[in-house]
């Protein structure tokens, strides 16, 4: 089923005209990847779909439902997670306390619960604690649970806000450039758990430049060009589409 | 466990505030509870603004204004005589709800007015709603539009305290009665009741220490943390942060308002400096000294400097000696005094003087 | 109302109008080149009226004046060098704080040099009394002075920036920092040039007002929140749109006594702060685009 559908996509900036007409489908379950060159809009899309940016005309449906229009915190509600290319990690505080809040959509106590310290909020609260442990296992950065952020390496970062990430139990996750900053192995290591979150039920939207990253784990890859969609398709097609070898003009393959 | 860790510094300062209460008892210096029982209720706005400054990130230029509003509203419902008005249709409804008294003003003709139980919830409920329909456009506001609607709002309330008859004008509300919160505990400034008032007021800090611990902890106060840490991906987690800016403001707003309404009953009355920029700058200068995000800082601060400054150690410098904090602790350690290290400030200072001196030299 | 009223109101509404546009220019100022609200603005004004009182028992009129400007403008020099200078990108929160306290400190000094006694400069010419006859109403020629004289300086400025090359520096300066920089222009000079400007421009307005309005030491803040509110509502950063705002607010204000108590007048101000922050915050002559560009 299509769990989310991007119909005639658009958005400009003054003179500059970010996303074109975009329209495409992710179904539920695949792994679809959104590349093309620096400017082609990726990041724009990405903000569309995540509520960040007002669309000038177009819709998105998410689970058969109209997203565009809707606030971020409302779309996050509704299932759609996201990471960012530069790290959104809350500064002040520790890796655990930036997945807690991962689970914040999975919990309940509000604001008189909070400050009379009820008790049925104990094993709430211990509940998100461990929870958001295991994710922080999950992406091998528990050891870094107690540290605040800027303490933390990139990859350590990154790892952490995979897992707040997770934490939200997304439908869908939009990942931003996850193999930004990382060597050959690091970027194999990523694609694997990318595939296993897949396994556990999550469907994926990424935006990438490392093309290796991409033709392995991708189901199916949308190319961008100065906002259009010039092509969408599985990988092993994408890499002698001509017209995508001709705007990269001898990218690597 | 976890939660006795939170509890522990309340205890400390529960012990603290009974150790100094007998001290001044054996010393024979109780007058000293008078200014600490007042330092109380200004630290009990204090610690309400700092977790608005620190956790919500929101700066408030204002908050006298809630003060007051509690305070006026307290002190003007329990004062102004409804006699007159006593075949109106509120006046009998009120009445009958048991919610007014009769007694006897100072020259022995009767008089009907608001019991303070109801006009304690008018004010506060008061309060709270201002801050809602106040809150929302202003939260939406960043950085220099937000210090200013503060200000504008705490500007306006400052006015209407000093313009308007009912409020007493310049004067102010004066002979305000005790507050009867339970048989035999009363908030008044009646000369006997002097210690039983410096815990009440203690009691009222200790107890709003306790419920705003318990919301930094929670998961609330993570969401709130998580604004201040990086807006934009808090909203992405799913929290509506612009609602919970407003919880935050509106929490604070009704601590600003229980402390003026018991200040109120406590001193007898309410003037409009109470209301003026002057306080709010102070309760901003505590708050940014204490560690904006530092609870325990803020409510030291709140203290000590209050209880200075009501105790005339300032002097007529009082007004200046906070402006002078302010751009102290805002130029050398904007995290707060207890934040600092002081050898890595002189450090870095050093290096940044001679960095500077470098590039002078690198210019010629 | 009869047009002799309608004359009076509208120029007071004019006199204090322009004041508040000087002020509000000031702010723009060093808005445009530092991104700081100067929440000391309206002391500069209150140090122009307080000084030259005091120079004018010891020196004729124009000394007095010119002396009162250049000690401020001093003043203005040394809070910039002293304060602000040496800040590495300070948040917007701490600029805040720190210049509410550098205006109450400024408060504090001037209570201790001057004491609370309201004082007022003699009229340029002739006395309370004196008027001219405007279309049937009386006015004070002082108005006339404040009127000339803060035009004169709007018209100054507007050559100077448009002109000179050091006008032209700063305006570089405003558009962006660091271009501005790599052009070889020295920033930081231009910083302490906007708070001398704005101290300057300040100062001669608070010494043509004194004899209308007297001066006080605590008369900043006051002006201060109506010179913001002015800034406001032209849009930030836009001096132009300042006068035109800076009279509209005069005038709403003085007409604003025929039909609310004299209590409330105050508070008109903080109130279309209020509004214009709620509904229109780039002002009501800026667009949220040009807001971002900052421009004099």
């Amino acid at each position: 089923m299509a769990l989310l559908e991007i119909q005639n996509l658009n958005r400009r900036f003054g003179g500059l005209q970010a996303v074109n007409n975009v329209s495409f489908i992710v179904e539920q379950g695949m792994i679809k990847a959104v590349i093309g060159p620096n400017g082609a809009g990726k990041t724009t899309l990405f903000n569309l779909i995540a509520g960040n940016l007002p669309a000038n005309s177009g819709t998105i449906h998410f689970n058969s439902k109209r997203i565009n229009g809707l606030k971020p915190y409302q779309i996050a509600q509704g299932g759609l997670s996201r990471t960012y290319q530069n790290i959104k990690l809350f500064h002040g505080m520790t890796a655990l306390e930036n997945v807690m809040v991962g689970r914040h959509i999975r919990s309940r106590a509000g604001f008189m619960a909070g400050m009379l310290n009820l008790p049925w909020t104990w094993p709430e609260e211990r509940k998100i604690r461990e929870k958001a442990m295991e994710y922080l296992d999950l992406l091998g950065v528990a050891d870094c649970a107690d540290t605040e952020i800027s303490n933390l390496s990139f990859g350590q970062q990154r790892g952490v806000e995979f897992a707040r990430a997770l934490a939200t139990e997304p439908t869908l996750l939009l990942l931003d450039e996850p193999a930004a900053g990382l060597n050959i192995y690091e970027t194999v290591e990523i694609g694997r758990l990318i595939s296993k979150i897949r396994e556990s039920g999550i469907t994926i939207l990424l935006v990438e430049h490392d093309m290796s990253l991409v033709m392995d784990i991708s189901d199916e890859i949308v190319v961008l060009s100065f906002g259009e969609k010039i092509a969408e398709d599985l990988p092993h097609n994408i890499q002698q589409n001509e017209e995508v070898i001709r705007i990269y003009l001898g990218d690597e393959g | 466990m976890d939660l006795l860790k939170r509890y522990i510094p309340v205890l400390f300062l529960l012990a603290l505030v009974v150790i100094i209460q007998l001290v001044t008892q054996f010393t024979e210096t109780t007058y000293y509870l008078t200014q600490l029982t007042m330092s109380a209720y200004y630290s009990v706005v204090v610690i309400g603004l700092c977790v608005l400054m620190g956790y919500g990130g929101q700066i408030s230029l204002g908050h006298a204004g809630f003060f007051a509003i509690g305070g006026y509203l307290a002190g003007a419902l329990t004062t102004h005589n409804l006699l007159p008005f006593k075949e109106q249709g509120l006046v009998v409804f009120l009445d009958k709800l048991g919610l007014l008294i009769a007694g006897k003003d100072l020259y022995g003709g009767d008089l009907l007015t608001v019991e303070p139980w109801a006009a304690c919830i008018t004010a506060v409920l008061t309060a709270g709603i201002i801050g809602l329909a106040i809150g929302g456009p202003v939260l939406k506001l960043k950085g220099h539009y937000l210090a200013m609607a503060t200000l504008g709002f705490g500007i306006i309330i400052y006015r209407i305290a000093l313009a308007s008859g009912y409020f007493g004008e310049a004067d102010g509300v004066s002979e305000v009665p005790g507050f009867k919160l339970l048989p035999g505990i009363e908030v008044s400034g009646s000369f006997g009741a002097r210690t039983l008032n410096y815990y009440i007021a203690w009691g009222m800090v200790i107890f709003g220490v306790i419920l705003l611990l318990n919301l930094i902890h929670s998961r609330v106060g993570r969401a709130l943390r998580s604004i201040h840490g990086a807006e934009e991906a808090a909203n992405a987690m799913g929290i509506n942060t612009a609602r919970y800016k407003l919880y935050i403001f509106v929490l604070s707003a009704v601590f600003a308002a229980f402390a003026g309404v018991f200040m109120t009953h406590y001193n007898g009355g309410i003037g409009p400096s109470e209301a003026g920029i002057m306080k709010s700058v102070r309760y901003v200068a505590i708050v940014a000294v204490g560690g904006m995000a530092n609870l325990w800082g803020a409510l030291i601060m709140g203290i000590v400097l209050n209880f200075l400054s009501l105790r005339g150690v300032f002097g007529s410098y009082d007004d200046a000696v906070f402006g002078v904090i302010l751009i102290i602790i805002m130029l050398f350690a904007p995290e707060g005094i207890l934040k600092i290290n002081p050898w890595q400030k002189i450090k870095s200072l050093f290096t940044l003087f001679m960095a500077q001196k470098n590039e002078e030299s690198a210019e010629n | 109302m009869t047009p002799e009223l309608f004359i009076q109101y509208l120029f007071a509404g004019i006199t204090y109008g322009i004041i508040y546009a000087i002020v509000a220019i000031g702010f723009n100022i060093i808005y445009n080149t530092t991104g700081i609200i100067n929440f000391a603005q309206g002391e500069f004004v209150m140090l122009g009226g307080m000084i030259v009182i005091t120079m004018h028992a010891f020196m004729p009129m124009p000394l007095a004046i010119a002396l009162a400007v250049l000690i401020t403008m001093v003043v203005g020099a040394l809070i910039e060098m002293v304060f602000i200078r040496w800040l590495e990108s300070p948040s917007v929160l701490r600029m805040i704080i720190i210049t509410i306290g550098i205006s109450i400190l400024t408060r504090e000094v001037a209570l201790h040099i001057w004491g609370e006694s309201v004082r007022t400069l003699p009229y340029f010419i002739g006395n309370e009394v004196t008027s001219v006859s405007i279309l049937g109403a009386r006015i004070s020629p002082q108005v006339l002075w404040v009127i000339g004289v803060c035009s004169l300086m709007v018209a100054g400025l507007s050559l100077f920036f448009k002109f000179t090359s050091l006008g032209r520096e700063m305006r570089a300066c405003a558009a962006n920092r660091r271009a501005a920089t790599l052009c070889g222009i020295n920033t930081k000079n231009m910083i302490t040039l906007s708070f001398v400007l704005s101290a300057g421009i300040g100062a001669m307005a608070g010494c043509v007002m004194s004899p209308i309005t007297y001066s006080e030491y605590d008369m900043g803040p006051g002006l201060a929140i109506k010179g913001f509110t002015v800034a406001i509502l032209g849009g930030l950063g836009n001096s132009v749109a300042a006068v035109a705002a800076g009279l509209l607010l005069g005038i709403i204000e003085a007409f604003s006594i025929s039909v609310l108590p004299l209590a409330f007048k105050d508070a008109i101000a903080t109130t279309i702060l209020l509004l214009i922050l709620f509904i229109r915050p780039h002002g009501l002559f800026g667009s949220s685009e040009a807001a971002s560009l900052k421009e004099f």
